[in-house]
């Protein structure tokens, strides 16, 4: 199964992604979450807030 | 284990889990509520892998209130997500950290600055990645800081946190801990001030002393941590500890040191659930 990237619209496999997994796209390196698996859909990742990190 | 995204970090977790046969359910902290006191989801323990501070602190609280067993809890959250709480821990328990001030007002943060001198650094008393940290040269460098703080920065920026200034050779250690142990280490190697890996510092294996073990050991029950990633100067006076982090990141850490970290967290959170 295959998903367009939502920033330069290159062709993503799922080949063992989770839900709210991040993966940077290959062609673009945009930053991406997996939203759903079945479909398979993918958005931007959120952007880094103030509060994230360790 | 409770999340908000599946980053590297947590997918490991998720793998050591399916190797060594342990249950993992998962919960998305942004998928919850419940009434004070009701369990949110079905777990009696959960380990908190949360990338936002804020939900990570009030999902642990969520949790606790409803008799669940956290790992860290939601003390340890509150501690190690405020650098000040975090510096006042160390000092009160005598563990060697850099001198640290807090101002509440741009004037009183650059009297403060003029009293201990320069260089030195201001740091957000909330904040993660070595995001907008300033090493603070001289006079005017101090003044443009605040004057930034003071105008963009939000309600956080008006505690205005400040430290010494410490030379490290282009490298710090960032040791990992978990219950009454040092697991392993790494050097962060930068040219750069600031050694964070997420800012590009190169990981290298550390060893493991007795003196690296023993200051990290004692940092953790400082914060009342479970598991916790010590970052440390290493000073003519010997080493230093400057941060505790709550919510470890280990994916650039498991090559150089070996050492199968997030395994290592699994087994001790189950020991310690099962308490």
């Amino acid at each position: 199964m295959t998903e367009d990237c939502p920033v330069c619209g290159a062709d993503i496999a799922n080949n063992g992604l989770l839900t709210n997994e991040l993966i940077p796209c290959p062609d673009c390196g945009s930053d991406l979450e997996v939203i759903a698996l079945s479909p398979f859909k993918l958005e931007p990742a959120p952007e880094e807030k103030e509060d994230w990190g360790e | 284990m409770a999340y908000s995204v599946i980053r590297q970090d947590e997918k490991m977790i998720l793998d050591a889990a399916k190797r060594e046969g342990i249950p993992l359910d998962t919960v998305r902290m942004e998928d919850l509520s419940s009434a004070l006191g009701d369990v949110p989801f079905e777990s009696d323990a959960v380990l908190d892998r949360g990338i936002s501070q804020f939900r990570s602190y009030y999902f642990l609280k969520m949790a606790e209130e409803a008799g669940v067993f956290t790992m860290n809890s939601s003390e340890v959250v509150r501690i190690c997500g405020d650098k000040y709480l975090t510096s006042a821990a160390l000092v009160r328990h005598r563990i060697p950290t850099p001198r640290t001030s807090m101002a509440l007002s741009p004037e009183a943060a650059l009297r403060e600055i003029e009293r201990i001198g320069y260089p030195c650094v201001i740091k957000p008393v909330v904040g993660s990645w070595g995001r907008l940290l300033a090493k603070v040269n001289d006079r005017e460098c101090a003044e443009a800081v605040l004057e930034h703080k003071d105008t963009l920065g939000g309600y956080p920026h008006s505690a205005i946190y400040i430290q010494d200034y410490v030379e490290k050779q282009g490298r710090d250690i960032r040791a990992f801990v978990v219950g009454d142990r040092t697991i392993c280490a790494i050097y962060r190697n930068s040219e750069h001030w600031i050694t964070n890996t997420a800012r590009g510092g190169k990981a290298s294996t550390c060893p493991v002393t007795e003196e690296l073990n023993d200051i990290c050991v004692r940092a953790n029950e400082a914060v009342n941590g479970e598991i916790v990633a010590v970052d440390l100067f290493e000073t003519e006076e010997g080493l230093s500890v400057n941060e505790v982090n709550h919510t470890m990141e280990f994916k650039n850490s498991v090559a150089p040191t070996g050492v199968d970290i997030p395994l290592l967290i699994l087994r001790h959170f189950i020991d310690r659930a099962r308490c």
